[in-house]
């Protein structure tokens, strides 16, 4: 069976993620053996796949982890007043 | 949310934080900051905005964390309180409800990727570049809420298809169906511009 290049456009996703039944993979893979366009496909979409779980691409900004346990501390200290309050202390 | 830390015991740390160590708190949350502010900034789009949602999370899973029954990981319930923290803040600022927002793109439909001949790989050093990131963030905040909440969780925060299922209360099925529209959306968009900002000269002309 062959299949047009449509077809292995919608399985590219879960080819990536060895998701496909062991037949389907085989049939995409063939097809990917000739065909230049759906390999470079695959090949963009994989590489794209791989930069957008680098940890680089979202910056952090200067002082948020800071300000972040500042304002828990708040909360934990107001959460640990109410506590004493509320056991009569 | 991809690096493991094997001598963690969150439960144990959950159960001290109720049962009164609340300072403890700090430490649970610790390897979750950078996750919790990505998703964040990738709905609020503004920095301001993504450390605001970022706090709220964090202040409302400290305190709603007796609810967590442990029946997901820490980690998959922090984001769906950090996504619920950005979606409803979005409905508050925007006088287009989201789902309609979520329509624009629609479920059903075929996404043409786009063509190229060959592709020549961009190296993760390429990341070291601003507007390469930039173009990054740009195009998962091009996607519909839908589709950037899948890719985020899956392909960002290296979710498996299970865990991002449980996270977002949808099938394994669906998030595939999503994930595969939102990296078709993305290799669309940023297919043609990487190769574009992919000059082999620029970056080997010192070496």
């Amino acid at each position: 069976m062959v299949i047009e290049c449509k077809h292995v456009w919608n399985y590219l996703s879960d080819y990536l993620d060895d998701s496909l039944s062991p037949e389907t993979k085989e049939l995409v893979q063939r097809h990917l053996e000739h065909c230049e366009i759906c390999s470079a496909i695959l090949d963009s979409t994989r590489n794209i796949v791989v930069l957008t779980a680098d940890d680089r691409v979202f910056e952090l900004p200067i002082g948020y982890s800071e300000r972040l346990h500042a304002r828990l501390a708040q909360e934990i200290e107001s959460n640990e007043a109410r506590t004493r309050k509320d056991s009569g202390d | 949310m991809n690096v493991e830390h094997p001598d963690r015991d969150e439960a144990q740390m959950i159960a001290a934080i109720l049962a009164g160590d609340t300072r403890q708190y700090h430490e649970l949350i610790r390897p979750y900051e950078r996750s919790v502010y990505k998703m964040a900034l990738s709905f609020m789009k503004n920095e301001p905005d993504a450390e605001d949602v970022a706090q709220e999370a964090f202040l409302k899973a400290f305190r709603k964390l007796a609810d967590f029954r442990g029946q997901a990981k820490f980690s998959t319930w922090l984001i769906s309180i950090t996504l619920n923290e950005a979606r409803s803040r979005l409905r508050r600022q925007s006088t287009v409800p989201m789902e309609s927002l979520d329509q624009v793109t629609g479920e059903g439909g075929h996404i043409s990727p786009a063509l190229l001949r060959d592709w020549r790989e961009v190296p993760s050093e390429a990341l070291e570049r601003k507007e390469i990131r930039a173009i990054l963030v740009e195009a998962i905040g091009h996607l519909s809420p839908l589709y950037r909440e899948v890719l985020l969780l899956r392909d960002v925060e290296e979710f498996s298809i299970e865990e991002t299922a449980t996270a977002l209360t949808i099938t394994p099925g669906t998030v595939k169906v999503r994930l595969h529209r939102a990296r078709m959306m993305m290799q669309k968009e940023l297919a043609p511009k990487l190769k574009n900002a992919n000059p082999r000269r620029r970056w080997f002309q010192w070496s």
